[in-house]
């Protein structure tokens, strides 16, 4: 065997290119901090990230921590990632609720269940997104009533609407006496506390005065009562093959024991509606339409996407394994819960990431509808008002990589959970 | 390997020095074309037409220069920018004038010069007539739209709070999102400049269903602006303005610049270029108020022909008036 020279060796050759690769990279990066540093300082920019302590000056139209105009930049910072996490969170769970719900259904040998689940997934995943966004908002949300007009939601208008619609079909005998009673219902029911207009939708706030730790405390034990009682009920039917009602107890358990606490202290927590003051709803609990449109639009797109991995998760799994289900006298639903999807559902998490970090990126479109979230309010207004544009846009980049990042080391480790084990 | 790291390096480092030119009107010379950033649409002030041709009065402060600087004003390349990115461009380069209904504040001006005032403006809002709003300050607890990225949210939050009144904020990207949340009943008030609320009132269905409230709650100098570092280009644009100025107060506008090119009146043949090389100096031609009086007009004309009261926004011209006149529009001399 002839002696290669060192700088023949593969480990050497790779090792060399990267190296200069690396060298290469962190040049780069030098040469664009230098000359983005000269080039600013050149036009009276000052660098850095001292603007974050300025004050705002500039409302914000919903806020999950206080926030008012005399606030600084960094506030702001918080009040836009907070409305992100929120559209894109409550986004995820709603679109996998819905994605799975017409997965399934697209699956379902009812002909016409199967063919609506196949028309929303065409329709929803083939419009592109803003339109939808912008459907929403304008087409359907702002073409609600103005607040003096508002729907009212409750059991009264439901109930005077029905005694109406009797009323008209017989004036007298027994319609018109049963309409009689409705209406007394309706007066019995008390005015509705839930609006619906076009400044969004204005539900009753619970108010929490002394005491409420306690119903607090109750709702946490009974949490962890259910969460016990689940596992018990399992281990005994794996051991005696004994079912417990284990749904109707834990429902009892959730309502029960916080009710038991609010009568015991005295009704803690009340409920403050909304009322019609001036211009619009004062008091109670508010949400924006601006909010209410991006929900509803990137749930419903990214459920189109979600129901085809769905769709292909459970066709990956061979149907011998539903035939042996159905074999052992398992129904379809209890096939589908304990056999189909726990395998499938390793082939759906890699698809389904990819689907959460889109409906998180996507969810920047904001802008169109005046969400007020991190794009908006601080690659936005921010960067426009203190003219630091590479700081806030590197900020809000490592933001959103930071997110999509955490969002795909926690599908990841539950990937890992869901892994069969090696044989 | 080599190659490919040379060319790419070549080419990034060619994108990085990008910014260090300092000759504007060389390169202006050279392109054969002005670059300049407009709005994306404000009847009256830039606005194309039903040809694609751009109209109106910041539109035609680019024609004047291009007019001076190539005795023809279509050499101009309009960049229709939003609120929210009007600033970039001009920093990078990529436009040599913003001309876009801008208000000059101390913070823009640390980063960027403004050439002057072409429009003094003030913000107010606008209301629904029905909801029997008469005054500003009947608004408490209202919904007011405003366009992101303008000095307008900051004006709308100074004067809730300064009168002690509550209000609610819905920003959206660009002024056609504004208006159109408005129009669907988002908001009880739309606030921007009160030029911009007689513009953009012409793009509502009915427009007689809405009313422009009296007070004016901020001071709004509107004005084209250029990059630092270039005084020969911020003179020369600068000195666009004040022509125009100069040639209404000294009666020069297109219809009377033959009969003013034969005037004995000193001042009139200093501006004219038939005396003196004022032009010149100036980096253009002798005869470059000529050249913008003769294809763009006096200030009075471009200000009628587009947003006065012979126009469709039909504005008086309140304070925009001559100073001789009444008004606080006073340019230096031409000497």
């Amino acid at each position: 065997m002839t002696k290669t020279a060192f700088y023949n060796k593969p480990r050497f050759r790779s090792a060399v290119y990267q190296l200069a690769v690396l060298a290469v990279v962190v040049w780069l990066a030098i040469e664009f901090a230098i000359n983005a540093r000269v080039n600013l300082e050149a036009q009276n920019v000052r660098f850095g990230i001292g603007f974050l302590d300025d004050p705002a000056g500039f409302g914000i139209s919903q806020a999950l921590i206080s926030y008012s105009e005399q606030d600084t930049y960094r506030r702001v910072f918080f009040v836009g990632l907070l409305n992100t996490l929120l559209v894109s969170v409550l986004g995820i769970v709603f679109a996998t609720f819905l994605g799975f719900v017409i997965g399934l259904g697209r699956l379902s040998p009812n002909w016409l269940l199967a063919r609506l689940a196949g028309g929303y997934v065409e329709l929803l995943r083939n419009l592109p997104l803003l339109f939808q966004i912008l459907f929403w908002y304008l087409a359907v949300l702002l073409a609600m009533p103005g607040p003096r007009q508002s729907i009212a939601i409750g059991l009264q208008p439901i109930l005077r609407s029905i005694a109406d619609g009797l009323a008209l079909v017989e004036s007298s005998g027994a319609a018109g006496a049963v309409a009689q009673w409705l209406r007394s219902l309706a007066e019995w029911a008390g005015s509705p506390s839930m609006f619906l207009n076009n400044r969004g939708m204005f539900v009753p706030r619970a108010v929490f005065a002394d005491g409420s730790g306690l119903v607090a405390a109750a709702f946490v034990v009974a949490i962890l009562a259910v969460v016990g009682l689940r596992r018990w009920a399992r281990r005994r039917q794996d051991a005696t093959g004994v079912r417990f009602p284990v749904l109707w107890t834990s429902l009892a358990l959730l309502v029960g024991l916080p009710a038991i606490a609010t009568l015991a202290v005295g009704s803690p927590v009340s409920f403050e509606a909304p009322e019609l003051r001036g211009f619009n709803f004062v008091g109670g609990l508010r949400v924006i339409p601006e909010f209410t449109a991006l929900l509803i639009a990137l749930s419903t797109y990214t459920a189109a996407f979600i129901a085809e991995v769905v769709r292909a998760g459970i066709l990956a799994v061979p149907k011998g394994q539903s035939e042996a289900a159905m074999a052992l006298g398992l129904r379809r639903g209890t096939a589908l819960r304990l056999i189909v999807i726990p395998q499938a559902l390793r082939v759906m998490i890699p698809p389904m990431t990819n689907q959460y970090l889109n409906l998180t990126k996507n969810s920047t479109l904001a802008v169109a509808i005046g969400y007020p979230d991190l794009v908006a309010v601080f690659a936005g207004t921010t960067r426009i008002q203190t003219h630091q544009a590479i700081e806030i846009v590197a900020i809000t980049m490592a933001v959103y990589l930071a997110i999509s990042l955490a969002t795909s080391f926690a599908m990841n480790l539950y990937n890992a959970r869901t892994r069969f084990g090696e044989r | 390997m080599k190659r490919v790291i040379g060319v790419v390096s070549l080419a990034v480092a060619a994108g990085l020095s990008g910014l260090a030119e300092a000759q504007v009107l060389k390169s202006v010379r050279d392109r054969g074309a002005l670059h300049c950033g407009v709005s994306q649409g404000l009847p009256g002030f830039s606005n194309p037409d039903d040809k694609g041709n751009w109209t109106g009065f910041d539109v035609d402060f680019c024609r004047a220069i291009a007019a001076a600087i190539f005795n023809d004003p279509t050499k101009v390349k309009f960049t229709p920018l939003s609120a929210g990115d009007r600033f970039e461009p001009l920093r990078s380069g990529q436009i040599d004038v913003l001309s876009r209904n801008t208000t000059w504040t101390s913070s823009r001006d640390a980063l960027f010069n403004f050439v002057g005032v072409t429009y003094y403006d003030g913000q107010g809002f606008m209301v629904r007539k029905a909801l029997k709003v008469n005054s500003a300050l009947e608004l408490n607890g209202a919904s007011v739209c405003a366009q992101t990225g303008t000095t307008t949210e900051l004006n709308l939050a100074d004067y809730f709070r300064a009168n002690n009144m509550k209000y609610e904020v819905v920003a959206f990207g660009t002024a056609d999102e504004t208006i159109k949340a408005y129009e669907s009943g988002r908001c009880d008030a739309f606030t921007t400049d009160v030029s911009q609320l007689f513009a953009e009132k012409l793009k509502l269905s009915n427009a007689s269903d809405h009313v422009i409230l009296p007070e004016v709650i901020s001071k709004e100098p509107l004005g084209p602006l250029v990059r630092h570092g270039d005084d020969q280009w911020f003179d020369l644009v600068k000195w666009v303005h004040f022509a125009m100025l100069n040639a209404e107060e000294l009666g020069v506008s297109s219809k009377t610049l033959d009969e003013a090119l034969k005037a004995k009146q000193p001042e009139i043949r200093r501006m004219l270029g038939l005396e003196g090389s004022h032009g010149e100096q100036l980096g253009m031609t002798r005869d470059w108020v000529v050249r913008i009086v003769r294809h763009v007009g006096n200030y009075g004309e471009v200000f009628e022909r587009n947003v006065g009261t012979s126009s469709k926004l039909g504005i008086s011209r309140g304070l925009n008036r001559l100073w001789t006149k009444g008004g606080i529009q006073y340019a230096p001399p031409i000497r």
